[in-house]
């Protein structure tokens, strides 16, 4: 008998365990707000992680931006093509790249970047104990480590999505007007009319911002919240990345559909 | 407090971000052409606007000369209220005459202005009189079938 009900057992057992998880992640967040005043109080702290986050994400975001505005007007040109409207094709690369893939993918570079070293280096510190010899010497380990990591995450995330986007623009341009031979005035001028600041530009900016909260969110958690030990660590930063994805991937889809409600 | 050279890189990234956002919003969106420039407000009452939709364009010749801000409908005469957003640079007698069209076949509709002759100019605020509505296809073809039936009941 006990055999038929142990794999129920273990099924009840995860799931109230992940539900758990999810009340003390809520507390956590709250907790990193609360504390949050000194990571502005002593700047140099958040600078810092801004550095680490932010700055050495820089060159993959630049990169990666590029190559996807280069795959968007080599693929776009093609399908344009069909349909005799290649002018378009400014329009095109400029709208997909600052409503959806400048955010989404540089939500998804930076949670493997910068999400997966924030997750490892607090998940160490609490393996070789250096919170809680923090929390004995009376400082605040959430105030002191997670939330200077939590703000330079959220704080760098905009301007990388920005710089996604204007990278990948400009790899549109590079292939589109330069090797295909689209017409330059025609691939900025369309772009400049299809594209609404308000609406497209903005609103991708706000969207960065939200997968900024959520990644950094994730990655100071899963880091403060892993098994001290060599192997959990190791889980950590995994599900770091796997959770950012899914979660970056859910929350573009719910942001759209609030966002872009067919009024255009 | 000293300067340290991570200040400088955070310096260099936040430029590299702003200079982005000012990219996008200044190349790739239409913030400099049509945001920078001062617009002024007019309405048009449609008995039916078919398929126009807000942020469309308002063409007088084929120029864009202004946006389509707002599609309401009022209650007291069951028509349809469009506001739109007319470039400053532009300025159209009193009479207009405003008209729902279609570019190509099967394109986005917009509203396009026929100048009048009038001396006086529309101010802000003003309401365009004269309008026509969108043509709806089913309506048109119904037509052309009732003209036809009546045709054929005369000819007997």
């Amino acid at each position: 008998m006990a055999d038929l009900t142990s794999p129920i057992r273990k099924l009840g057992h995860m799931a109230i365990e992940r539900i758990w998880r999810l009340g003390f992640a809520v507390r956590f967040m709250f907790a990193v707000l609360r504390y949050s005043g000194a990571s502005f109080r002593r700047l140099p702290l958040t600078l810092r992680e801004i550095y680490f986050s932010g700055v050495l994400s820089l060159l993959i975001i630049m990169v990666s931006g590029l190559f996807v505005g280069l795959v968007l007007g080599l693929q776009g040109y093609e399908i344009l093509q069909r349909f005799g409207s290649t002018e378009a094709l400014g329009t095109l690369v400029a709208l997909s790249l600052t409503r959806e893939l400048g955010p989404v993918l540089a939500a998804i570079f930076f949670a493997s970047r910068a999400g997966s070293s924030v997750t490892a280096e607090i998940g160490l510190m609490k393996a070789t104990e250096q919170l809680k010899a923090m929390d004995m010497m009376a400082v605040n380990p959430i105030a002191r480590v997670v939330a200077p990591r939590f703000w330079g995450g959220v704080i760098s995330m905009p301007f990388l999505a920005a710089l996604f986007s204007a990278m990948g623009v400009l790899g549109g341009w590079l292939i589109g007007v330069v090797f295909i031979g689209v017409d330059d005035g025609a691939y900025w001028s369309q772009m400049q009319s299809g594209v609404d600041f308000r609406y497209d530009i903005w609103n991708g900016v706000v969207k960065s911002f939200v997968f900024g909260i959520a990644v950094s969110l994730i990655a100071v958690f899963e880091g403060y919240d892993s098994v001290p030990t060599a192997e959990g660590v190791s889980r950590a930063i995994t599900r770091t990345v796997v959770t950012s994805v899914l979660t970056v991937l859910a929350l573009d889809f719910v942001l759209t559909s609030f966002m872009f409600r067919g009024s255009s | 407090m000293n300067r340290t050279v991570i200040d400088l890189w955070v310096g260099i990234f936040v430029a590299i971000g702003i200079v982005a956002l000012l990219f996008l919003a200044l190349k790739v969106g239409n913030l400099s052409s049509s945001r920078l420039s001062d617009t002024y407000a007019l309405q048009a009452r449609f008995d039916n606007i078919g398929g126009l939709k807000v942020r469309g364009p308002v063409k007088s010749a084929g120029v864009v000369v202004g946006r389509i801000v707002d599609i309401k409908f009022d209650t007291t005469s069951y028509e349809a209220v469009v506001s739109m957003e007319i470039d400053g640079r532009y300025r159209f007698p009193k009479d207009t005459f405003a008209a729902i069209y279609t570019s190509g076949l099967l394109g986005e509709q917009f509203v396009g202005f026929e100048s009048g002759g009038e001396e006086k100019m529309l101010k802000a605020g003003d309401t365009l009189t004269k309008t026509q509505s969108a043509v709806v296809l089913e309506k048109l073809i119904s037509q052309f079938l009732f003209n036809k039936a009546a045709e054929g009941q005369e000819a007997k």
